[in-house]
């Protein structure tokens, strides 16, 4: 397509998300961007135009805006995949999910075969025990696979590595006498393979591929990452914590300015290592580097862990089992002097909060940081923000802020949080999607893939449904609708990246981003949001079939 | 097998030293670093925010590592704490020991725990400051107050610091309450966080004749502090004596020596506060303790009780 000539794309039915114009047939395109959205004769009047009919029976959508996720995602395809759950890889190919420990055991003996040297490791990802009973999975299970060379298996929730024992040999941990809460024992004194927490997890990690080096600038993986995206109708995807060195900034940079790279890409830096005044300079050094392809400037920081991980920081009465109280990963002092710096320099601030301590003290920093310089439209926002209760919605709205939440947890923990993380009543209201509606907090959804799979029609469908993996509605009251669904994935996302203005619907002067769904998603009923068919993307312009990504 | 556990090449002592923001461990570090007698120090810091290392302590500065004085050098882990500590053997093996300074919000006993899935490394001891100033309220604090306990509760040596700027009443309060914490540790005044070096470090460390009290590093410290020897001659159950002297009634705070144990044959016996550790003896010293307390706090005669008590 050259620059000056205009098409006009026909499509069954466009969603526009523009409030003035909600529903319309045709989308005219010039330089990547949107003439403008209306009947074929709302938009001749622009001048010479070719009609494109290949969406003709297609309903377009704004391209889906994945608010939180990881180009990791990527990067993980290069290992094996053993989870629960179907998943779909870049190439489009679906994984069917591993029923039980000896799936996954064939599964990788599968793979074994192919191998040819004998000590070459060998990585799996997505493993998630807790639906194959009591039982773990131990280093005997993966030693039926091989026992000459390397083998691990990281869990679907990230936290926890699965080895065989030749790993155990080669990392020094194959004898009795080992006391750490992270690497339990067998009947036997010697460890049973499970390496819990990031601590035990980096022992053994370098030894199968799962060393940070390796998955740092991982070039082929950021490209995986892109195929995905068209693949789910997401065009533009946030990369939400990333240490941005500089040479995974130019390998982005490289690889995003391709001409027929998919996705925006916003990458945020993430605040480890460096002070709060530190970290601004930086990101604002940043965001000076930024493309039209690769959105750099905002900084992401952790205030706690995770809640399966009990790692998550709750107020009273704390874990359902009593586990102790989580980790701070930020100090309070620490998040007043970030907030306070990134409100002087208006640089976005994502702050990631899993528990409702973590909520409030994070909502107390940002309370005093905009007494000592008042901001009006700073957008921080709170990413997952999964136990946040009705009050502290309230707050979040009065403050300005704006929330990310977590829906898919749902479908992939929600059981587990009903029985043992934080009992009935905290798990009905986790994600309160409803609640943060009806107070006007700005809202997103999010996979935060690679621990869920990327799809914002799958989030949406946990937003609107919220089901367990066993079946359980889990708040009920606190579903949403389909239509305010598909505008988080859209247009509230874009709002929480400050790019709502440029993408997130489809209105004269935006990018022209467009989801193509064979399926309309308002039609096909709500218990079915998951199942719509996507038949790729528009992209700046630029169409993205999935059969070719 | 590969038992790198049994592989008793002289494991790297680790420090590990915690505590809340602003209690004084990038000051304890340079303090030990100042004194560290010769010892080549790994010091590792959560990161190089706000300068770690005094400036005109530092040689020279490249990516994450400084290089101080006294081939001692300065890494920052971020959070690859685990790796950091994997690759440091090989890159430095001249190493005699390692303090690790945790950031303001871990848990230094979850620190500890982790370094010693490390076959490479013992844990020395660990030593958590609180600032005599803030500590009381920061306890109290809703979102801080059960972090600063479990710090407090992991400590071997608790390090009350900033003293100069608390009154004798506060200091006596937090005294009251970090003991009713943690009963087992020792608590130290400091201000500045100004201890002596021997109290971290193996105190025999390259040092011929027995420790004199005029050795013990702090300007003031020989007022402060008392060194004492004591000759065991005769064989004694090692484990069960350093298991009582980490008892507070004896005001030991630090004690190392060689000893002759009834079953085990020549040990090295080490305590660090409220930590003991007994490890065979790589080599044939004569059998003799020093031990190090508070002047005035050390008793002697109690101890020599208790030695004897063991012999039988």
């Amino acid at each position: 397509m050259t620059a000056n000539t205009t098409t006009i794309y026909r499509a069954r039915r466009i969603l526009t998300m523009n409030p003035s114009n909600p529903e319309t047939t045709h989308v005219a395109v010039r330089e990547g961007r949107i003439l403008g959205a209306g009947s074929l004769d709302d938009l001749t009047g622009w001048g010479p135009y070719t009609l494109d009919e290949r969406f003709a029976d297609k309903v377009l959508l704004p391209g889906f805006v994945e608010g939180h996720s990881h180009a990791s995602e990527g990067t993980f395809w290069r290992y094996i995949y053993v989870g629960r759950f179907d998943r779909m890889d870049p190439d489009g190919k679906v994984w069917p999910g591993a029923t039980s420990i000896e799936e996954v055991v064939g599964r990788l003996q599968d793979h074994e075969r192919q191998l040819s040297s004998p000590d070459e490791p060998m990585s799996g990802w997505g493993l998630d025990p807790i639906y194959y009973g009591d039982r773990r999975v131990t280093r005997q299970d993966l030693d039926r696979v091989s026992t000459t060379r390397a083998i691990g298996v990281l869990h679907a929730s990230g936290h926890i590595f699965n080895v065989n024992s030749r790993v155990l040999d080669l990392a020094g941990l194959l004898r009795p006498g080992i006391n750490h809460p992270g690497v339990p024992l067998g009947d036997d004194g010697l460890p049973t393979g499970e390496l819990k927490g990031p601590d035990a997890m980096s022992l053994v990690g370098h030894h199968f591929g799962f060393d940070r080096e390796a998955m740092a600038s991982d070039e082929p993986g950021l490209r995986r990452f892109a195929r995905l995206c068209v693949r789910q109708g997401v065009t533009t995807a946030t990369d939400l914590a990333n240490l941005l060195p500089d040479e995974a900034v130019s390998m982005m940079r490289r690889v995003t300015g391709e001409a027929d790279f998919p996705v925006r890409i916003v990458s945020f830096r993430r605040f480890l290592g460096m002070t709060a005044p530190e970290v601004i300079e930086r990101a604002l050094a940043l965001r000076k580097q930024s493309t039209d392809r690769l959105r750099l400037g905002a900084v992401k920081a952790f205030v706690d862990g995770s809640i399966q991980g009990f790692s998550a920081r709750l107020r009273w009465p704390g874990y359902y089992n009593g586990a102790p109280n989580g980790l701070w990963y930020t100090a309070p002092e620490t998040m007043r002097e970030l907030y306070g710096a990134a409100l002087r320099a208006g640089v976005l601030v994502h702050s990631h909060t899993n528990g409702d301590q973590a909520t409030e003290m994070a909502l107390d920093c940002l309370e005093a940081a905009l007494l000592g310089q008042p901001a009006r439209d700073h957008r921080f926002t709170l990413q997952h923000c999964q136990l946040a209760d009705a009050a502290q919605f309230r707050r979040m709205k009065q403050l300005g802020m704006c929330a990310n939440l977590f829906p898919n947890h749902h479908f992939y923990w929600g059981d587990q949080h009903y029985a043992m993380t934080v009992g009935p009543e905290r798990a009905t209201r986790m994600n309160a999607c409803a609640t943060a509606l009806a107070t006007g907090v700005p809202l997103a959804i999010h996979s935060d893939a690679p621990v869920t799979p990327l799809g914002p029609l799958f989030t949406a469908w946990g937003a609107v449904n919220r089901l367990t993996a066993s079946g359980r509605v889990l708040g009920t009251e606190e579903r949403i609708s389909v239509a305010d669904a598909l505008r988080t994935i859209t247009l509230g996302a874009a709002y929480t990246l400050r790019l709502d203005g440029e993408v997130g619907s489809i209105e004269c002067g935006k990018r022209a981003d467009f989801a193509v769904l064979e399926d309309d998603p308002t039609e096909i009923g709500a218990e079915h949001l998951k199942d719509v068919r996507i038949w790729g993307t528009v992209q700046d312009g630029r169409p993205f079939p999935a059969v070719a990504a | 097998m590969t038992d790198v556990g049994s592989t008793r090449a002289r494991r790297l002592p680790v420090t590990v030293i915690g505590g809340y923001l602003g209690t004084g461990k990038t000051t304890l570090v340079n303090h030990l670093l100042r004194h560290a007698g010769g010892r080549k120090l790994a010091v590792l810091v959560n990161d190089f925010g706000a300068l770690p290392i005094d400036r005109d302590l530092i040689v020279s500065a490249g990516g994450d590592t400084l290089e101080i004085s006294g081939g001692c050098i300065c890494c920052s882990y971020g959070s690859e704490l685990m790796e950091t500590l994997m690759a440091l053997p090989s890159r430095r093996p001249d190493l005699d020991a390692v303090l690790l300074e945790t950031s303001g919000v871990a848990l230094p006993g979850m620190v500890a725990n982790a370094v010693s899935l490390l076959p490479a490394y013992r844990i020395d001891s660990i030593i958590v400051l609180v600032d005599a100033e803030t500590v009381l309220e920061r306890a109290a604090d809703p979102y801080l107050g059960d972090t600063i306990t479990r710090q407090v509760a992991s400590a071997d040596l608790l390090l009350v610091n900033r003293c100069d700027l608390a009154a004798d009443d506060q200091r006596a309060q937090v005294v009251g309450w970090l003991s009713a914490q943690m009963p087992a540790a020792p608590i130290i005044e400091a201000v500045r966080a100004t201890v002596p070096s021997e109290l971290v470090f193996d105190i025999e460390h390259r040092k011929a004749g027995p420790l004199a009290p005029s050795a013990l590093g702090a300007p003031d410290a020989s007022a402060l502090y008392e060194a004492m020897e004591l000759a065991l001659p005769d064989p004694v159950d090692a484990e069960a004596l350093a298991r009582d002297l980490v008892l507070p009634s004896f005001g030991l705070l630090r004690a190392k020596g060689f000893v002759r144990d009834r079953n085990r044959g020549p040990v090295t016996l080490q305590i660090a506060g409220a930590r003991h550790a007994v490890e065979p003896a790589t080599n044939e010293s004569p059998s003799r303790l020093v031990l190090i307390g508070q002047r005035g706090h050390l008793d002697r005669s109690a101890i020599e009780r208790c030695v004897a008590q063991h012999t039988r």
